[in-house]
């Protein structure tokens, strides 16, 4: 059989979702999804991924709004009839059943007989690379072989959407990343339409082609990687995503483009207009990431004092108190002896560029 | 300062603690088992010469085999009609909200809280002949005769039935709440039925509640003295009326203990039956 399936695509057409109580648990979400792409829903906990996700497999009936795969509306399959595989957040093997007969169930739930059956979890074992597991029990299994096992039940009834939940949440950081590269590499040998739900930005940069951030129930923004980190279109994704310094001032003038703010701590500079036109006079909020504040000896850039420098490995982190009292993180790469600054040493700084430093309107 | 003293170990004991409730058990308990033991062994009514006779007399007799075999088919009975009905109760619990799951406590532990006597003789005033479901099918024209309900082995394991519910429905609802819910869903997206997850999955990995749940429902469903002889009246005779008559009417002591001791050991191999298969069955429970 061919294992590459082109990947069907997955539409989630303006769905909104009430809880009982009335509360709004996802509001107005539209993505639409290319076959054979990973995304990653992106958000903190409580921001609507979940119940997304559990829409999507049919677990939950949305109040409004489709969920379209290839070219099917959805909404009214129950989730043993959509074909989408899920991978859970604590793998949900059937501790009960011997490895091979939990990735063989979605098979005999088909009606597929057992010589069948026994063949095709033999050959999924050996994708996820774990051949010799066949007669174990779940519980004899450490986390991540629980995963490739888990992985390998949800593509035996070759889905056309895979959903994973938090997949990495419960491993530990060196395990997490081999996951994160196997998980990726099953994807493009399978070319499964798959989603993602995860709370860890890294994960979500590095695994998906494309990235949707939530937020309170809302789509903050859906775009690529490289767009959410450098070109994020609301506060909260710049603040959410990566680590970034929020920065009060006042806007001198703006257009389209670019615009030129006095910033509290005492120094103009010019910024990228994100997420809405900024209007002269107003309030804006800027965000600089630490890694593209550098420290400049002349007479440019905002005045401020060294609080404190943590060396952390490939880099160092400065915390700097600026004239208007607030505190500022500044990133420097390691290079040879980076110079230690001292407690207490004045010292000036300013963006690396101006497209890196991000203007939002102030929410007042 | 001195180095403090080693934390007490939480998961030590002391045996001392338990020489009370010992001390009670050895009194109260093994004490007169060991007296029944010693009085079954002999052959007279004045216990006056060792022997075997009344063993064999019990196990040669017919009638009393017979009375062995309806108590032990009537425990069978209670516990598969708790089980059939329990199941559904203990399932449901774990699917509703905080509101319903109060109230169905409620009614599975309502009978725990009414006096065995009180329940039972609810149980005649249903079941009689002039009872209320024989009034309400003759009044509906369904049937012209009273239905012969009680004094029947039906109407016996009918209201066993009812006073031995919760001894299965607890065991159950804990045993379900302890299945992962993700279960089901993964279960489900996988392509499976209802009926094929709660075969595969639900029902086996529920197997140490329902082991349990049998146990207690058939240890007390045999042993129901006031059930078993109201409901079942004269005509329908089991285990425990049967040594009551032997010890009380007869006052044949020796005879009586002997009964005391098959049915002892009859219920003790039943019972161990099922916590063999509890043990085998929690290999599954582990997740």
């Amino acid at each position: 059989m061919a294992e590459a399936q082109g990947g069907r695509s997955l539409v989630v057409d303006a769905v909104t979702h009430r809880y009982p109580s009335g509360a709004l648990a996802v509001e107005n979400i539209n993505l639409d999804i290319k076959g054979g792409e990973i995304i990653a829903l992106l958000g903190p906990s409580g921001c609507g991924k979940t119940t997304l996700l559990r829409i999507i497999a049919g677990f939950i009936a949305q109040s409004q709004g489709r969920i379209i795969i290839g070219d099917d509306i959805v909404d009214a399959l129950p989730p043993n009839r959509r074909a989408v595989g899920i991978v859970f957040q604590n793998y949900a093997l059937f501790p009960h059943l011997s490895i091979s007969e939990n990735v063989a169930y979605g098979l005999a739930a088909r009606g597929i007989d057992k010589a069948t059956r026994q063949r095709e979890a033999q050959r999924l074992l050996e994708l996820v690379q774990l051949p010799s597991m066949a007669e174990r029990l779940p519980r004899q299994l450490s986390g991540g072989q629980q995963q490739r096992v888990a992985l390998a039940r949800a593509l035996a009834i070759k889905p056309s959407i895979l959903l994973l939940d938090e997949p990495f949440a419960a491993l530990d950081k060196n395990l997490r990343l081999d996951m994160q590269i196997e998980v990726k590499r099953l994807q493009r040998v399978s070319g499964i339409t798959t989603l993602i739900v995860t709370h860890d930005q890294e994960e979500a940069l590095s695994m998906a082609d494309r990235v949707a951030v939530l937020s309170h129930g809302k789509l903050e923004q859906f775009g690529s990687p490289s767009d959410v980190y450098d070109r994020p279109e609301t506060l909260f994704v710049n603040t959410f995503v990566g680590s970034s310094n929020r920065m009060p001032g006042i806007v001198i003038s703006a257009d389209r483009t670019a615009a030129k703010v006095r910033l509290d701590a005492g120094a103009e500079i010019i910024a990228r207009p994100a997420g809405g036109t900024l209007t002269e006079g107003g309030r804006v909020t800027v965000c600089i990431r630490p890694e593209h504040l550098q420290f400049v000896g002349d007479e440019t850039g905002f005045a401020g004092v060294v609080g404190m420098s943590l060396p952390l490995g490939a880099t160092v982190v400065h915390e700097i108190k600026t004239a208007d009292g607030s505190g500022v993180k500044v990133s420097q790469a390691r290079i040879g002896e980076t110079r230690a600054l001292e407690n207490g040493a004045a010292v000036r700084l300013a963006p690396l560029a101006a497209s890196l430093a991000n203007a939002f309107p102030a929410i007042i | 300062m001195g180095a403090a003293p080693a934390p007490r170990d939480v998961t030590s004991y002391g045996m001392g603690l338990a020489a009370p409730l010992a001390l009670f058990f050895l009194v109260f308990f093994v004490a007169p088992l060991l007296q029944l033991l010693w009085l079954s062994l002999h052959n007279d009514t004045a216990a006056l010469h060792w022997g075997l006779g009344q063993y064999l007399h019990f196990l040669t007799d017919p009638f009393s085999l017979s009375v062995l075999g309806s108590t032990l088919l009537l425990g069978a009975e209670v516990t598969a009609v708790c089980l059939v009905l329990g199941f559904p109760i203990a399932w449901l619990y774990q699917r509703v909200g905080p509101k319903l799951q109060t109230i169905i406590i409620l009614i599975v532990l309502l009978p725990l809280l009414t006096s065995v006597v009180v329940r039972t003789f609810a149980w005649i005033v249903i079941l009689g002949r002039q009872g209320i479901i024989n009034a309400t099918l003759q009044s509906l024209g369904v049937i012209d005769t009273p239905l012969k309900l009680l004094y029947t082995q039906f109407g016996v394991v009918i209201a066993l039935a009812q006073v031995q519910m919760p001894l299965m429905t607890l065991p159950l609802i804990t045993a379900l709440g302890r299945i992962d819910s993700n279960l089901d869903d993964a279960s489900c997206s996988l392509g499976a039925g209802s009926w094929r997850t709660f075969f595969r999955i639900v029902l086996p990995l529920s197997l140490p509640g329902v082991i349990a749940g049998c146990t207690l429902t058939y240890a007390a469903a045999i042993t129901a003295f006031i059930t078993q002889s109201l409901i079942g009246g004269g005509q329908m005779l089991f285990m425990p009326m049967y040594l009551y008559q032997q010890a009380s009417t007869l006052q044949n002591w020796p005879f009586a203990s002997a009964i005391s001791i098959i049915f002892l050991l009859a219920v003790l191999a039943v019972v161990s039956v099922f916590t063999t298969l509890g043990r085998l069955s929690r290999g599954y429970g582990g997740a």
